[in-house]
């Protein structure tokens, strides 16, 4: 653990809403270099809008977001007036930021290899060669590298999504976040793209990963960010949120999931 | 009266420069409306509302009224505001107008099939929006749209008869004028019916195999 805390994202006052719909209420959060946050709650709480303004797919209505303390979207003008930033200023804002998706969202045109070294290419000007040579170490590390000449529906979707993460590494972003990662996949394919997460996390990644997968956040996470209805409600380390008696909507949501998975346990205990 | 189809041999090197004609303005039509659909469908997508408005009214205008009225309307009408054109620049403008408010609208349901979810992780790693339409859009919608190309430029290579009235001297004009000279109007018309379906066959094969090329990734084998 470094020294010195540096706050990577910081969210202070985020509002969000859709149509007469407030989906974000207010929302405080600071997530630091090397940590790996959990966002967790029950569905239409807010969560995916949450990790998806971060990177600015949603504009908030109010408040700020900073990247590496760069002000994402909106800056603030010498009026006091808050201003849309150009293109520009939100691709430099993104450069810091890598995105992975619940329905992968890899491009199909063009294979894996293609997918992962195309930014390297038109983003970072990269010779073809070069961005090529990198793409390829990039997909080896995900453990794909036979599969570089595959077109994305010639992969299983826990192959698509080691893609897609893969891609968004291969920028070299400081923060990867995920959004429901595993959420689309046939059970038996989420664990390789946990996995590969995992050894994200153990190289000192910085991720924010919203997710329902409560095994890999009590594992894996540093801290846990449950939100409910456009607010943060907990924030800490797993075993703080996951086994203290906290605030009651949070074990009703958590008695809820494990009722769920009860059948299984009794059964491997029993076995 | 008897069919003979010496009326059309004997005047074949008027008939084979006339279809030169067609060719011509046919392909330049495509092209002019090709790149005039393709702007008008990004002023849609990307200007403010009232560029969206106005570009919307144009093509609604250029869909709504039949292409014989607006190239009258254009050629002997546009002298009387100042706009003097000669035949083949009133084809052409006509033509490529009429043709780019039909390309306009494909090219914009095309935009939209393109799963919104690719343009998002596109812009993640810093694409910006010419580099995202170019590389992950076009391709895409390219597939998408490539029958409905291929059935208006289908649709096209007949509109060009109605250059005709403009006295451009292409296959319709030249061949009713030798219809009209030697009374043989069956054999005429039959003949020029012909050659439009040769055309349009050549159009249609050429579409087919584009279709096939640009097909391949999303059936890999």
């Amino acid at each position: 653990m470094a020294m010195t805390q540096r706050a990577l994202i910081q969210l202070s006052g985020v509002f969000k809403q859709f149509g007469a719909t407030q989906v974000l209420k207010g929302v405080d959060l600071e997530i630091d270099q090397s940590e790996v946050v959990c966002i967790v709650g029950p569905s239409g709480s807010g969560k995916s809008t949450l990790l998806r303004c971060m990177v600015f797919l949603e504009e908030h209505d109010a408040g700020e977001i900073r990247i590496d303390g760069e002000p994402i979207g909106f800056v603030t003008g010498k009026t006091g007036k808050r201003q849309r930033m150009g293109e520009a200023g939100i691709r430099r804002a993104r450069r810091n930021v890598g995105m992975v998706f619940q329905q992968f969202n890899l491009w199909p045109h063009m294979t894996a290899l293609g997918n992962v070294a195309e930014a390297l290419v038109r983003v970072r000007r990269l010779p073809r060669a070069e961005a090529a040579t990198r793409a390829q170490a990039v997909l080896a590390r995900v453990g794909l590298a036979e599969k570089a000449d595959s077109y994305p529906l010639q992969l299983s979707g826990g192959q698509q999504q080691r893609v897609a993460i893969a891609r968004a590494l291969a920028m070299e972003p400081e923060i990867m976040l995920f959004d429901e990662p595993t959420s689309s996949l046939d059970p038996e394919l989420v664990g390789e793209v946990l996995e590969v997460m995992r050894a994200l996390a153990r190289d000192g990644m910085t991720m924010v990963v919203v997710t329902h997968e409560m095994g890999f956040a009590a594992q894996v996470a540093t801290s846990v960010v449950f939100v409910d209805e456009g607010r943060i409600l907990a924030k800490g380390p797993p075993r703080t949120i996951f086994l203290e008696d906290g605030h009651p909507r949070i074990r009703q949501f958590l008695d809820n999931y494990r009722s769920r998975n009860a059948f299984w346990q009794e059964t491997t205990a029993a076995g | 009266m008897s069919f003979d189809p010496a009326v059309i041999l004997d005047r074949w090197d008027e008939i084979l420069a006339a279809l030169g004609v067609t060719l011509g303005t046919w392909i330049a039509g495509v092209a002019i409306g090709l790149v005039l659909g393709f702007a008008l469908a990004l002023m849609q997508r990307g200007l403010g509302r009232a560029v969206r408005a106005a570009v919307r009214i144009v093509i609604e205008v250029v869909r709504g009224t039949p292409f014989l009225v607006q190239l009258f309307i254009l050629y002997y009408g546009g002298p009387r505001f100042g706009l003097v054109l000669d035949p083949i620049e009133a084809g052409l403008l006509g033509l490529g107008v009429y043709a780019g408010a039909y390309f306009a609208e494909i090219f914009r349901a095309g935009f939209e099939a393109v799963p919104k979810g690719q343009v998002e992780a596109a812009a993640c790693l810093g694409m910006g929006r010419a580099t995202i339409t170019a590389r992950i859009v076009l391709p895409q919608m390219l597939v998408v749209i490539l029958p409905a190309l291929v059935n208006l430029v289908i649709i096209l290579s007949k509109e060009t008869a109605i250059l005709s009235i403009v006295t451009i001297p292409e296959l319709t004009f030249v061949i009713r004028g030798i219809g009209a000279e030697t009374f043989a109007f069956v054999e005429t018309t039959l003949a020029l019916a012909l050659i439009y379906w040769g055309l349009v066959e050549v159009a249609a094969g050429a579409g087919r195999w584009a279709e096939r090329r640009v097909g391949r990734f999303l059936m890999p084998a």
